[in-house]
């Protein structure tokens, strides 16, 4: 009896241990160690104790010349902004005014995050493609925009602590609990308050989104993506395949450029109706660099192979223009992006 | 039985005749409705076959419930947010596709096979997960809404956007499966001076926000569900962080790591962004709760009422990041007096709560606000006692009181009242 017993117990025993409740114990033996490699290339967060920061250092003069070739298109050549880009200068003392402008120099409390926030996010649309070097000269002349370090400055990981925000102290922790809102708790339910008026309205300014947005327009469901809708023509013949890859390259191009029936301009001119024509001919488009219009007069026409040259290199191919772009390294990028834009006119 | 008949047709009947005459009822009267007599061709014909619609999707009646964006907010559309349509949704779940957006790069397509989640730092272990190794974790399911800190950010200097889409869309309410963050940091254990976690996204803005780590030990969770199908590429497939009660901007999608330290970042989201200008020029941070709020989303400038005077039905959402809505009180008369309203469906910790208001419209003008009280007591404000306190610079965390206008017409107005 006690001998069967004990069988039962040390086979029940088995059972439990490959059923062992996963709730009650700490570990689960799950992932595995991370490589110092692979911490490395993803731990990329600087603090502002300056802890994370890279060994390197960058001039103001050297920052000038990166930010004029890939920041300026979008933030300004003084950082002040092409239209709706964020501003990355000026605004000192308007931050009690009625319309703050709060830009690195006049709201950033530490200087890491700037160092921070290009290295991991700008330029918009290419990001992390910065050298450490570039991105210390590019932080000096963001500085520098907003007059807190000379011309002749330099930035460096030994120097970085020794650089003092202007609203350094402008910040303090979360004080709703000690509002009046906060210890408001007492609820009215008549006679609250003797006149009513209305004081606002938002039909005097009137920015809502059209009419549209309102119930009775009713519109076609449009809810397919350029390449699914021509997924659909496939049978027709299109390169599915070579359009969905091209959609994807587009990708990068979208940040400046805009494609098909709604189109506008953007940092760069829309692209329908490009191919085949000559450089600098978008209508209505008035930010066109001296060099690409001279190119175009010339008789630079976006064929194959002209748009696959500019697109390797658009600094090489066009020298000084306004197209502030790596390029594409792949051929099959290339032509499938090309084959996008080419699809939005058969359309 | 034959009775109530009856009764329902006199009230339809005199109702229509009320109601200024309505056409139907007229010809109710008559003829009949031809929408009855007549044969309608979905009554006749074959409609489509199963699998001609493998993923469903609304009605086409319906195409017009969908996100919008303000297009003069923003330089591009890859840094910019759009909008859920809250006056065309019923009960408190958001169905996934009209979630709003808010992007800073894009929509990354994260390929789930090149997935990776790394923990790092003040950690015993620094480790590495596949998504598959995520899902083995015990998972948890939880309602919670998600509000963007910015919400009706652009209605501070005054009414400004007519629609509740515009000034309150930015909120969602899903459910999210998941994994308590707890149990991820456990598998790598936490140092003794662990204090702070920063979390990444996998984006090309490479989205950092550092969070308290008495908050991700209480209930952050590591979502790849929402609604019962996997997270969408717009929400931060295949995975984001989930952080209750908490603004929006924290919940990083395509969240691929997890930094664990002693002190916060100090990153851009929390410096530049997110933080509370007041009118001293000192700016308010880490004002991380979402304060407790409320809107009307019917009537509301998209949503007119379609009916003359009589029985009417006001519908509207409440919420509070720091528990459930106790109460929710409405005004037809612009804040002078309230009337409880019902709150109708699940009461849950930090989710959306459906409240509505039943009346009998005299067909006069109103003014109709709605008031939320959450458990803890605190009084959704006035736009008025808010910007005492904020001035009109702040962007971030406006749950002032709304105000509807409703004209004789039925048409109604984003304003706001003394
Ligand atoms: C194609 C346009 C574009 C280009 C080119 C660009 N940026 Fe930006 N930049 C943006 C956008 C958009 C944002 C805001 C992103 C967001 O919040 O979603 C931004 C934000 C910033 C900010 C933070 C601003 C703030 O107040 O929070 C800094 C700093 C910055 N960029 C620096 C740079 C630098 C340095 C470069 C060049 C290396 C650069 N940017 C190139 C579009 C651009
Ligand atoms: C950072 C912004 C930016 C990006 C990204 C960018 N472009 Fe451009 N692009 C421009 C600007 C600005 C111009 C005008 C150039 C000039 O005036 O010198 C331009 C010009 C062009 C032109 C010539 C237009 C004409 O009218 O002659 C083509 C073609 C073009 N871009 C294609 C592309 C493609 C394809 C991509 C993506 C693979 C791309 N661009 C990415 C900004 C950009």
């Amino acid at each position: 009896m006690l001998k069967c017993l004990n069988a039962i117990i040390i086979s029940s025993g088995l059972f439990f241990a490959a059923w062992s409740d996963a709730a009650s114990s700490e570990k689960f033996g799950l992932g595995r160690l991370a490589t110092q490699q692979e911490i490395k290339a993803w731990n990329i967060d600087i603090r502002p104790d300056g802890s994370g920061l890279p060994k390197g250092s960058g001039s103001v003069v050297t920052g000038e010349e990166i930010y004029l070739e890939q920041c300026a298109s979008c933030h300004g050549e003084f950082g002040e902004a092409v239209g709706r880009w964020p501003a990355l200068s000026g605004g000192e003392d308007t931050l009690k005014d009625d319309d703050p402008v709060k830009t690195v120099g006049s709201y950033w409390p530490y200087l890491s995050t700037v160092w921070d926030y290009v290295n991991r996010a700008m330029p918009f649309g290419n990001a992390q493609s910065l050298s450490v070097n570039d991105v210390y000269a590019v932080t000096a002349y963001i500085l520098n925009l907003n007059d807190l370090v000379d011309d002749d400055f330099v930035l460096s990981r030994s120097n970085f602590k020794d650089i003092a925000m202007p609203n350094k102290g402008g910040f303090y922790n979360d004080d709703r609990k000690d509002t009046e809102i906060w210890s408001a708790r007492e609820v009215c339910m008549s006679d609250c308050k003797k006149h009513v008026e209305i004081t606002a309205r938002a039909r005097v300014l009137d920015v809502t989104p059209e009419q549209e947005a309102k119930r009775s327009g009713r519109e076609q469901p449009t809810n397919k993506s350029k390449a699914e809708t021509s997924q659909e023509a496939s049978l027709a013949g299109e390169n599915v395949k070579l359009l969905l890859r091209g959609e994807k390259v587009f990708n990068k191009c979208k940040s400046c450029h805009a494609l098909g029936e709604s189109a506008k301009h953007k940092i760069g001119p829309h692209l329908n109706g490009i191919f085949g024509k000559a450089a600098g001919q978008q209508t209505g488009f008035k930010r066109y660099s001296k060099s690409i219009l001279l190119a175009g007069e010339n008789g630079l026409i976006w064929d194959n192979r002209n748009l696959t040259e500019f697109l390797i290199s658009p600094k090489k191919k066009v020298r000084g223009t306004k197209m502030v772009f790596v390029g594409l390294k792949k051929p099959e990028d290339i032509e499938a992006v090309i084959y996008y834009i080419r699809s939005a006119d058969k359309e | 039985m034959k009775s109530n008949k009856n009764h329902s047709r006199r009230n339809f009947i005199i109702g229509g005749l009320a109601a200024g005459g309505s056409v139907v009822a007229g010809q109710a009267l008559s003829a009949g409705d031809a929408a009855i007599i007549d044969k309608q061709p979905w009554s006749n014909e074959l409609g489509d076959g199963v699998d001609v619609r493998p993923y469903g999707f609304p009605s086409k009646f319906v195409s017009n419930v969908k996100r919008r964006n303000v297009e003069w907010l923003t330089a591009s559309t890859e840094s910019s947010v759009n909008f859920t349509p809250i006056h065309e949704l019923e009960g408190i779940i958001t169905p996934n596709g009209l979630c709003f957006e808010r992007h800073h790069a894009g929509i990354a397509e994260i390929d789930p096979t090149q997935y990776r989640f790394m923990i790092n730092g003040l950690v015993e272990k620094e480790l590495v997960f596949t998504l598959d190794d995520l899902k083995r974790f015990p998972r948890e399911n939880k309602i919670y809404f998600l509000e963007c800190a910015a919400n009706g950010g652009m209605e501070w200097k005054g009414a400004q956007l007519n629609g509740c889409q515009f000034t309150h869309g930015m909120i969602h309410n899903v459910m999210y499966t998941g994994i308590p963050l707890k149990l991820i940091l456990q598998e790598a254990g936490l140092k003794g001076n662990a204090k702070w976690i920063l979390a990444e996204g996998a984006d090309a803005s490479a989205m950092t926000r550092s969070i308290p780590i008495e908050k991700v030990l209480q209930d952050c969770l590591v979502a790849f569900a929402m609604n019962g199908e996997a997270l969408r590429p717009e929400q931060g497939y295949p995975v984001r962080l989930v952080v209750p009660g908490w603004e929006g901007n924290m919940w990083v999608k395509w969240l691929r790591r997890i930094e664990v330290g002693d002190q916060p970042w100090q990153h851009r989201e929390e410096t530049s962004k997110y933080t509370d200008l007041m009118q001293n020029g000192k700016a308010r941070n880490f004002s991380w709760e979402m304060d407790a709020k409320s809107v009307i989303t019917n009537p509301s400038p998209q949503a007119p009422l379609n009916h003359a005077r009589g029985h009417t039905v006001i519908s509207g959402i409440a919420w509070s990041g720091r528990g459930k809505v106790r109460e929710v009180h409405v005004s037809l008369d612009g804040g002078k007096n309230w009337r409880k309203a019902r709150i109708d469906g699940p009461s849950l910790d930090r989710s959306v709560h459906r409240f509505y208001y039943d009346f009998d419209w005299t067909g006069e003008e109103l003014l109709i606000q709605s008031r939320a009280i959450d458990s803890i007591g605190y009084v959704q404000p006035t736009k008025d006692a808010l910007r005492k306190v904020r001035g009109s610079n702040s962007i971030y965390h406006n749950n002032g009181i709304q105000t509807w206008h409703i004209r004789k017409n039925g048409e109604v107005e984003n304003v706001e009242v003394s």
